[in-house]
């Protein structure tokens, strides 16, 4: 479990975590979603100790992360595309790595199984594609067996067989019991891939629910020149209902609903569709006021 | 999976895995043993072919340690740059992050590092200045200018050696944690050895010879004298001096590094 309680950086005058409040539980992926420069990659950091905190405090299984006894048996991350040496063999850099914390070598040959790169695992590590890198980032965060795994933005730049793999990977070790947190600026990919949510924007936490809870409900959008009599033939059902565009949007019913209705009272309609609303519009929503690049790719 | 502590001993024991498995370190070390002894043969060679032509006070200058341990210098360079590097690539590369994760407390990470580089920097310190000791005697026997390592002095001198070059490793690794550029750390280390005694010889004349004396590299390469010189300091004193400067610099790198953001 990782607790974070008013944690708060100011990078020289810029605040980019802003008293956040935030607890990560196992059993379940939750994604830490944000527009890139909301401060996920601060948090992470301040959760790993690599960078400290302005005020307040972050623990990793109630203790802050330099006090963890043995700290790769404890949490795994894969922080970022390039975190080793690039002269330096995925083996090597997993063998000194399993030795500061006192893991058995042959540890190392199993991961390098699980992320598949056995093959290369000798060859220096300069020449791997971005796809590689990446597995022999999640090859060390695996290292220790650890109950608590964060991976940051870790499809980035993946080709879809690599996301579907990385998502396999995240929900297995949720459905292990561990606690997996990953973050992402990519809504469609958190939709499918976390159970629970934790959108920060601008450095604040502005939600944290599961991801069931954060799309409002679907609703039926139906478009008629009749509409006066459409609103009253609604109300008098005691549907819950809403004016948009010269259309009404209908909430909790569903489309076969609508047309009946206006099949009885004869009305005419031209336009009858549901609408799902998607995690991307929720959180535009949300985030409305809180994306600190507005066009900034990527 | 059975598992230990992770302490100090597991720090060091990767450090030592890290400093094997990169090439730059490989051939830095290489580099250092090969025109250390290299250097200094030549030079020496240098010197007993034009002895007949020198004068009185220049034979009576002649340290045949100090002068058959002066390719030292140029392992002053390459372990310089390892000790840089040790540190320097680790931030570049982004590595640092994945090594504070394994091992978060700042100062068990660096004093590992500063442990292991020591280790490797006395050996290969050693063994650069004793091949270039007998490599340059042996030259200069050619003209029974030589001496044996168990003449007075001498055996001081060489393993001054290899502990000078040590110090310049670890004065390099403090340099690398407070700058954290390779380019930028190697220019600074490099700077205030070769070219701030250049700002000495400017200086007035007892005064320059004063400040020259205190100055690193002299101060530094004072143990590999045998004779008084009015240039440099006793051999154990500017080797302090100069052991004061590298103790100074790793202070405020581990200062630095605890601190900073990573």
């Amino acid at each position: 479990m990782i607790s974070a309680a008013g944690l708060t950086k100011v990078y020289g005058g810029r605040t980019a975590l802003d008293h956040a409040d935030f607890t990560v539980r196992p059993g379940v992926v939750t994604g830490f979603l944000g527009p890139n420069g909301a401060g996920k990659s601060t948090a992470m950091r301040l959760i790993l100790d690599l960078d400290r905190a302005t005020s307040g405090s972050v623990t990793v299984n109630g203790r802050r992360y330099r006090d963890l006894p043995v700290p790769l048996r404890e949490v795994g991350a894969l922080l970022e595309a390039k975190a080793w040496h690039g002269g330096r063999s995925a083996y090597d850099h997993l063998r000194f790595l399993a030795r500061t914390n006192g893991i058995p070598k042959r540890r190392v040959r199993e991961v390098l199984d699980i992320v598949g790169l056995h093959d290369v695992a000798g060859k220096r590590a300069k020449g791997y594609s971005l796809g590689m890198g990446q597995r022999l980032g999640i090859a060390a965060a695996l290292l220790g067996d650890p109950a608590i795994l964060m991976f940051d933005e870790p499809v980035n730049g993946l080709d879809p067989e690599g996301i579907l793999w990385i998502r396999r990977l995240m929900q297995s070790l949720a459905a292990e019991g561990r606690t997996v947190f990953v973050s992402s600026h990519l809504m469609s990919e958190m939709a499918v891939t976390a159970g629970h949510l934790i959108v920060i924007g601008r450095g604040r936490i502005l939600a944290d629910t599961p991801v069931a809870d954060f799309i409002p409900a679907s609703h039926v959008r139906v478009r008629s020149p009749d509409l006066p009599a459409l609103v009253r033939a609604v109300a008098a059902e005691r549907w819950q209902a809403r004016p948009a565009d010269n259309a009404l949007l209908v909430y909790g019913v569903t489309p076969a609903d609508v047309g009946d209705l206006a099949h009885r009272n004869g009305i005419r309609v031209h336009e009858l569709a549901a609408v799902h609303p998607s995690l991307e519009e929720a959180f535009m929503r949300l985030t409305a006021d809180s994306v600190e690049y507005h066009g900034g790719g990527g | 999976m059975t598992l230990r502590r992770a302490g100090f001993a597991g720090a060091v024991a990767g450090e030592w895995i890290k400093i094997w498995t990169v090439r730059s370190t490989l051939w830095s070390m290489f580099a250092t043993v090969v025109v250390t002894v290299g250097l200094s043969s030549l030079l020496a060679l240098a010197y007993t072919l034009s002895y007949d032509r020198l004068g009185f006070r220049a034979r009576l200058a002649f340290d045949p340690v100090a002068y058959g341990l002066a390719g030292l210098n140029f392992g002053v360079i390459t372990l310089g740059v390892l000790g840089v590097l040790v540190v320097s690539t680790e931030f570049s590369s982004g590595l640092m992050r994945t090594s504070l994760s394994a091992v978060p407390r700042r100062s068990r990470l660096l004093a590992a590092k500063a442990v292991v580089l020591a280790v490797v920097a006395l050996a290969v310190g050693l063994i650069s200045s004793f091949a270039a000791f007998f490599a340059s005697q042996a030259v200069f026997s050619m003209r029974r200018l030589g001496v044996g390592i168990g003449d007075p002095e001498v055996l001081r001198a060489v393993t001054g050696g290899g502990l000078y070059l040590t110090l310049i490793a670890l004065i390099s690794l403090g340099a690398g944690a407070i700058v954290r550029h390779t380019a930028g750390a190697i220019t600074s280390v490099l700077g205030v050895l070769f070219v701030a005694p250049i700002f000495g010889v400017f200086l007035p004349e007892d005064w320059g010879r004063t400040v020259q004396k205190f100055l690193p590299p002299a101060a530094g390469s004072a143990i590999l004298t045998t004779r008084e010189t009015p240039v440099t300091l006793p051999p154990w004193q500017g080797f302090g001096v100069f052991a004061g400067y590298t103790a100074l610099v790793l202070v405020v790198a581990f200062v630095l590094f605890r601190r900073r953001d990573v």
